[in-house]
């Protein structure tokens, strides 16, 4: 059972891993793994709570329904699923700066969770508009032959690749 | 128990597999992210095409032998482009993706758990907000349809199934090679 407990494995079995969970999702629940509609769902029950009623008057919470669905446990799952894979294999560990970070940026936790928090806004924000992230499009709708996904997929990584030049080798 | 809490059971199930392989893959980490993101470690890479090539293989199998109806999803150029690229600015950001950043918080990375997450969720809040302004407008801007890969290319489902496949082995070859 050594392979439990190894920090990491091939990416290539990690990936064949997902796309066999892919046939499974669809066939037992008829469902593509993605996990940005579950924030989504979990921004509109956070809203609902501070303003009670009237929520349901936002259109997109009419299409998207402020609740928990298969999405949001797939989503509750994956934290309890790294939290077991990291605690076997003792890679667990309570963090604030990234290596990385630090490596560039120091080791201020504040500058950290500024730029995390940003990035979570465009993340979110973008995902959103995108209708998928780097799951739903990435993985699932390319396997589909959604030409939406590839689009977003790609632009994902053109994003990324921009943004994270400007970060680490213009700004510094 | 009602057949609807059953598929929350197996959504959970599903989501604590999912967890696992990606912690075991090395993405709940910012650094491995980044690293893709400068082109310096292509692990995300490596996961995310070989497991399109792995579910996509399957599922054809699958449709083919009449087991599943698989959907098509309707996109544009306004919607899945210029939200891809806003989403790909907050990824370089973050350093973690809505899945990733879940896994994240199961690996008890605390930059994740606290700004990444209330993050993800004022700005997917923000989008709701500005949901109707944009819903008959810029998300239908050069729309596509619900057009796949087989509709494009004007080849059957078989074809784009060995083509891609062929395809994103040979970039895996590249990557591998050139890396």
């Amino acid at each position: 059972m050594g392979w439990l407990t190894n920090v990491q494995w091939s990416p290539y079995v990690v990936g064949i891993g997902i796309g066999i969970l892919s046939w499974f999702t669809w066939i037992i629940s008829n469902k593509p793994i993605g996990c940005s509609t579950a924030f989504a769902r979990s921004a509109g029950m956070i809203e609902k709570l501070f303003r009670r009623k009237k929520i349901d008057v936002r259109l997109y919470y009419q299409e998207v329904k402020p609740e928990v669905d298969w999405q949001w446990m797939l989503v509750l799952g994956i934290i309890i699923g790294a939290l077991i894979s990291a605690l076997l294999s003792g890679d667990f560990r309570l963090q604030w700066i990234p290596l990385q970070w630090a490596n560039s940026f120091g080791s201020t936790v504040i500058i950290r969770l500024i730029v995390a928090f940003a990035g979570g806004i465009l993340l979110g924000f973008g995902a959103r508009w995108a209708d998928g992230c780097t799951s739903g499009h990435g993985i699932s709708g390319t396997m589909l032959f959604s030409v939406a996904s590839w689009i977003s997929a790609i632009c994902f990584f053109i994003g990324g690749i921009i943004m994270a030049q400007v970060l680490f080798t213009v700004l510094p | 128990m009602k057949k609807q809490n059953i598929q929350l059971l197996w959504g959970l199930l599903f989501g604590i597999v999912f967890g696992f392989l990606l912690q075991k893959g090395g993405v709940t980490k910012y650094d491995v992210i980044i690293g893709q993101l400068l082109l310096t470690d292509f692990t995300v890479v490596k996961i995310m095409l070989s497991a399109v090539i792995t579910g996509m293989i399957g599922l054809q199998i699958m449709q083919h032998l009449g087991w599943i109806q698989l959907p098509s999803y309707a996109g544009s150029w306004g919607k899945n482009a210029i939200g891809g690229i806003i989403f790909g600015f907050g990824f370089a950001l973050l350093g973690y993706c809505p899945g990733t950043l879940a896994g994240a918080v199961g690996n008890g990375f605390l930059d994740a758990a606290t700004a990444g997450l209330s993050g993800i969720l004022v700005g997917s809040g923000l989008l709701a907000i500005v949901y109707p302004r944009l819903k008959e407008g810029i998300l239908v801007k050069g729309s596509f349809g619900n057009m796949t890969l087989p509709q494009l290319f004007k080849i059957s489902n078989l074809s784009t199934t060995i083509i891609l496949t062929i395809a994103l082995v040979f970039i895996l070859y590249l990557i591998e090679k050139l890396g």
